[in-house]
Order: structure tokens, then C-alpha cells, then sequence
């Protein structure tokens, strides 16, 4: 009996946690939009949706109509294409950001936490050098130089340099949150049973620790993305982003100009595309950590 | 107390010579040529030259071979890696390549005008934030508490970019209640501040009524309440006191930071303070600047944890031990 509830606990341990999520009427709601955001981004990144908006496609600065749902910019260009694509250059950066980040910290934590010694010690000097300086001026400084870069006779410019700028400044925090907890998963028992019979020090870390800490990183994947959807606005805005094509950030700088002369709708959609990405990702985020961190206690309402 | 803050210092220096080392390895990838930047239209050779000799460029990168051989052997390490350290060991940061100014009297004129920006903003939304918190955590759990949770997630995730522009639009153009653009009156930095705090306002609300939720699940609350000490002073006397821990840790945390001024705020406003530097440096591309300015951030980090470090150890003698 008490095997059986065991074996049913461990199987459903992910389901439950899904269950948790989708029972949290926001976050479902939430996680509907976010996918309409992966779908547009998706459809606009291959140039089927929304490929040709650097057309002309009606006069300058046009307000919003049945014609040009959100108006169009001081070059008469629909600001709904060029909404589209900003979605697909910040998902993009994002989903590279967050790629670089979570692998990175999660490689260099674990091998700290686990290795100690040394290799503790070189990746705990590393995280703090880097952690020492600001995020914003890290990832400012590290886009002026990437934008400039070029590996193997490919640029960076654009979505690449933003990318890596954003991962290499964000990996510290993840990299400290999982060298901590594989420092004291090490203590337990199941990883000295594993040492016991002979597990490799790597299947250890690999098979045995990171699972158990994987909850961790999603959360903190889901947490983080805000961030660094707000980062790429302000690369952007200040020129260290993707100049051929049109990002959330730079519509803003655009609009700036425009706003002035009444046109509000190139900046009402710029910010409005990045508000509700940014709380949907939050509101999922929220809910995540309540349905899969056991030490959260579920929010008291 | 005194052989922790000394260790405490020591631990300080393998991260600051990391950032030296980082600023230099991520600014020498650049292929700038310093010719380039101050003189484009200059093509005798001569003239680049020297501009290259004036700024200790033409040197070797890592060790100079040559002139060690010689001279005496100490000229090993006329290289452009040895200045590089020795200028932000010594504090000289060099000078700007586009105004040739110190870049030392450019951040002591840029400090002024960001502290009068983010004091104000610092002040305000730290008494706001905290009084808000108090206020949700001790009505946690009824509609108001809820519908303030609320307005925090969203004010949280409002673009800071767009909620500049629309401010500066509403409040300066639109209604002409401030100035536009521009420094020199307290006039002048009333809005940018007003701003800075409300986009600051729902994250740290929200990380106050944690921190004073967090303490309430304590026994001594309990035990305070079961022998009959009233609710405001049992908030006030007993719980606020506990939270305070986090609370000036937080705060302490911050204040470095001040220095660095706000980038978005002072460029939207013209306020010609070290954010704003920043941005002209960028555009400009002027390298020393950028390297003191995250060089600076970096000390300035490292200030602030060794400040609520020292305070830890300070309020809690076990600390000192380890």
C-alpha cells in the first residue's frame, strides 16, 4: 500500500505540478497568450507573416482604422507588421538569452558544487568577478563590443550580440543558486548510495543531481525572462540591437519622435506588445514557483 | 571585528583585478583604432602615429620584449596590459577620446547632477515602498491587500521606457506642469524623480510585504497575540523590528549605486549626469569611459557588499567566527 502510494507520488510528480498550474485560472489564461506571442514570433521570424513590412502601405503617420488596425509610422509603414516582427526578434532573444544562461549556469554550478576544490574556486572567482558588475552596465558593455564582432566571418550584429550579451551577464545568478543546492544535495543519501555502487562522478551530477534540481531552473528560466525581455527593449532603444529590422525597443525610440506631433499608437503598441508579454511571462513565472517549489508555501487567498 | 574586516577586505582583490582583467580582454577584441576615432580624416601616417604614441597604444599588448632588452628589465612591462592595470589601480582612468578631458573630472562633474536625481528617488520611494508594505501585510489576505498584489505585478512589468515617454508627453509637453528637458533648477529634476519612483514602486512594495509576511509566521507573533498584545503594536513593536534585518540590507545594498545615476532618466531628461555620459560614450564610442564606468560599477558593487557584509557581522558576532 504504502509502495503504491510511493510509485504513484513519483510518477505524478510533474503532472500535479502541471495540474497546480492549469487549476490557477491567471496562469492558464496567461499561458494562452504566451503561446499566441511563440506563434506570431515563429510566423514573423520565417518572414511568412509580416515579411514585406517595410512597405509603404498607406499615408504618414495614419491613425489606427479598419485599414491599418494600429495606424502607421512617419515612413507610412503598418505598425502591426512591425509589431509582429518585434515579437519575433524579443522571443528570439529571449529564448537564446535564456538557453545560454540556464546551460551555463547549471553546467559551471554543478561542476562547482560538486567538484569543489579548485574547480570551486575558479567558478566561484568567475561568478563574482562578473557578478561584481552591474547587470545593465555588463550587458551594455558587452553588446558595444559584440555588436562589433564576428565569428567564423559572420557578424554579430543584431539578435546574436544581444543574445549573447544578456546570457553572459545573467548565467551568475543561476550558477550560485545551483552550486548551492548541489552542495547540499550532496549530503543526502541517494547521492552517497550512488558513490556506494559506483557511479561516475559525471552521471552523478548529470543523472542523479541535476533532475533533482531541475524544477529550480524552469522556475528560475520563467523568472528571469521578464528581465531580459526588458533588457533587449533598452538594448535596442540605445542602438546596441538589430538595426535592419524593427525590435519593440527601437519602435519606442521611433515613437518618441512621433508622440509629439499626436501619433500615440506606434508607441501605444510598442509597449503595450511588451507589457503583456512581460506579465503573462511574470504571472506564469508566479505560478510555477507555487506549483513546483515545495519550500513556497501556496499564496494564502 | 578587525581581523574580519581585514579578511574581508583581502577577499575584495581577486574580483577587482578580475574586472580589470575582463575590461581589458572584452575592450582589446575591439577593432578600434584610436586613429580612427579622434582624427578620420587625417591620412598622414606620421599624425596617426603619434596620435597612437599619446595615448600609449602603439605599445605591445601583454610584455614589452624589445625594450626590455634594451633598457633595464623593468621596461618589461611598458605594455599596453601593465598601464592598463596600473591606471585603474592608481584611479588615473585616462582621458575621454572624444572631449580630452580627464575622464576623472568628467565623473566628478557627471556625480553631482545623478545624486540629485537618484537621492531624491532613492528617499522617496524607499519610505513609500515600505510604508505600502506595511500597509498590505498587515491587511494581507483581504480585497485590499489582494488588489494592491495586483497593482504591483502590473506596475512591475510597465515598460520603464514607455512610462518615461508618456510622463515626459502627459506632464511636461502635453500639460507644461514641469520643464521638458534640461538641468540646472530643482524644476528640472521634480518629474524624472516622480517617475523613478513609480516605476520602481511595484517590485519593491511587493518585496517589503514579503519580507513583513515572512516574519509574521514567527512564534513570537503568536505568543504576542496570545497574551493579548494588541495588533498595531505587536506590527510595529515586535515585527518591524525583526524585519528591519532585511530591510537595511537592502537599503544599504543600494546606496553605492546612487553614484551610477539613472541611464534612461537623465538621457530622456538632459540631465548631464554619469548615465547620461554613458550613453554619449557608447554612441561615441569613446573606450575609456566605458572601461572606468564598469570599472567603477564593479568597486562600487564591491562597496556595498562588503558595507551590509561588515554590518552582518557587526549586529551578529557568529559571523566573525567563521
Amino acid at each position: 500500500m504504502t509502495l503504491s502510494a510511493a510509485t504513484t507520488r513519483g510518477s505524478m510528480a510533474m503532472p500535479r505540478s502541471l495540474r497546480h498550474l492549469l487549476a490557477d485560472r491567471w496562469a492558464a489564461v496567461m499561458l494562452v497568450i504566451v503561446a499566441i506571442y511563440l506563434i506570431i514570433a515563429c510566423a514573423a521570424g520565417t518572414g511568412w507573416l509580416a515579411g514585406n513590412w517595410n512597405d509603404r502601405v498607406g499615408p504618414s503617420m495614419a491613425p489606427p482604422s479598419m485599414q491599418h488596425l494600429l495606424g502607421t509610422d512617419r515612413l507610412g509603414r503598418s505598425v502591426l507588421r512591425k509589431m509582429f516582427v518585434g515579437a519575433a526578434t524579443s522571443v528570439s532573444v529571449t529564448v537564446i538569452a535564456t538557453t545560454i544562461t540556464i546551460s551555463v549556469g547549471a553546467l559551471l554550478g554543478a561542476a562547482a558544487g560538486y567538484f569543489r576544490g579548485w574547480v570551486d574556486h575558479m567558478i566561484v572567482w568567475l561568478y563574482t568577478t562578473v557578478g561584481s558588475v552591474p547587470g545593465l552596465l555588463m550587458m551594455l558593455a558587452l553588446a558595444f563590443v559584440l555588436r562589433d564582432a564576428s565569428v567564423l566571418g559572420m557578424s554579430l550584429r543584431g539578435v546574436p550580440a544581444v543574445s549573447l550579451a544578456i546570457g553572459a551577464t545573467a548565467w551568475v545568478g543561476t550558477c550560485r543558486l545551483i552550486r548551492g543546492e548541489v552542495i547540499k544535495h550532496q549530503q543526502r543519501e541517494y547521492i552517497q548510495a550512488a558513490t556506494a555502487i559506483g557511479c561516475s562522478r559525471a552521471r552523478i551530477i548529470y543523472a542523479h543531481i541535476l533532475p533533482n534540481v531541475g524544477h529550480l531552473l524552469i522556475i528560475k528560466a520563467s523568472l528571469m525572462s521578464v528581465g531580459f525581455i526588458n533588457a533587449e527593449v533598452t538594448l535596442s532603444f540605445l542602438g546596441l540591437g538589430p538595426t535592419d529590422r524593427p525590435s519593440w525597443g527601437t519602435m519606442i525610440d521611433e515613437a518618441r519622435m512621433e508622440i509629439s506631433q499626436g501619433a500615440w499608437w506606434q508607441m501605444a503598441a510598442a509597449a503595450g506588445a511588451v507589457f503583456i508579454l512581460c506579465l503573462a511571462v511574470h504571472v506564469i513565472g508566479d505560478a510555477l514557483r507555487d506549483a513546483m517549489d515545495p519550500k513556497v508555501q501556496p499564496r494564502q487567498s | 571585528m578587525l581581523v574580519y574586516t581585514i579578511r574581508r577586505l583581502i577577499m575584495c582583490v581577486p574580483t577587482l583585478l578580475g574586472v580589470m582583467l575582463i575590461t581589458f580582454v572584452l575592450f582589446r577584441l575591439l577593432p578600434t583604432d584610436i586613429a580612427d576615432e579622434m582624427a578620420p580624416r587625417v591620412r598622414e601616417q606620421s599624425t596617426r602615429e603619434d596620435i597612437r604614441w599619446a595615448f600609449g597604444l602603439d605599445k605591445p599588448m601583454l610584455l614589452n620584449f624589445d625594450a626590455a632588452r634594451d633598457g633595464r628589465w623593468t621596461d618589461v612591462f611598458d605594455s599596453q596590459f601593465a598601464d592598463h592595470f596600473w591606471g585603474l589601480i592608481t584611479f588615473d582612468l585616462g582621458r575621454s577620446w572624444r572631449t580630452h578631458q580627464r575622464v576623472s573630472r568628467m565623473l566628478a562633474d557627471g556625480i553631482g547632477p545623478s545624486l540629485s536625481l537618484t537621492i531624491p528617488i532613492f528617499v522617496g520611494l524607499s519610505i513609500a515602498s515600505i510604508a505600502l508594505g506595511i500597509f498590505a501585510a498587515a491587511r494581507r489576505g483581504t480585497r485590499i491587500d489582494r488588489a494592491m498584489l495586483l497593482g504591483c505585478v502590473v506596475a512591475m512589468n510597465v515598460p520603464m521606457l514607455a512610462l518615461i515617454v508618456i510622463a515626459q508627453y502627459l506632464f511636461a509637453y502635453e500639460m507644461q506642469w514641469f520643464p521638458t528637458y534640461g538641468y540646472g533648477s530643482p524644476r528640472f529634476v521634480i518629474l524624472p524623480v516622480l517617475v523613478g519612483i513609480a516605476a520602481g514602486l511595484g517590485g519593491n512594495v511587493r518585496f517589503y510585504r514579503t519580507v513583513i509576511l515572512d516574519e509574521m509566521h514567527h512564534d513570537y507573533v503568536r505568543t504576542g497575540r496570545a497574551k493579548g498584545v494588541s495588533e498595531s503594536r505587536l506590527l510595529f513593536g515586535h515585527v518591524l523590528r525583526n524585519a528591519m534585518v532585511p530591510i537595511v540590507t537592502r537599503l544599504v545594498m543600494a546606496i553605492p549605486f546612487l553614484m551610477l545615476g539613472s541611464l534612461l532618466l537623465e538621457r530622456f531628461f538632459g540631465i548631464p549626469g554619469v548615465g547620461y555620459m554613458l550613453v554619449e560614450a557608447m554612441s561615441g564610442r569613446d573606450l575609456p569611459v566605458i572601461i572606468a564606468m564598469t570599472y567603477l560599477g564593479a568597486i562600487l558593487f564591491v562597496a556595498g557588499n562588503l558595507a551590509s557584509d561588515l554590518c552582518y557581522a557587526w549586529v551578529d558576532p557568529r559571523i566573525r567566527l567563521q
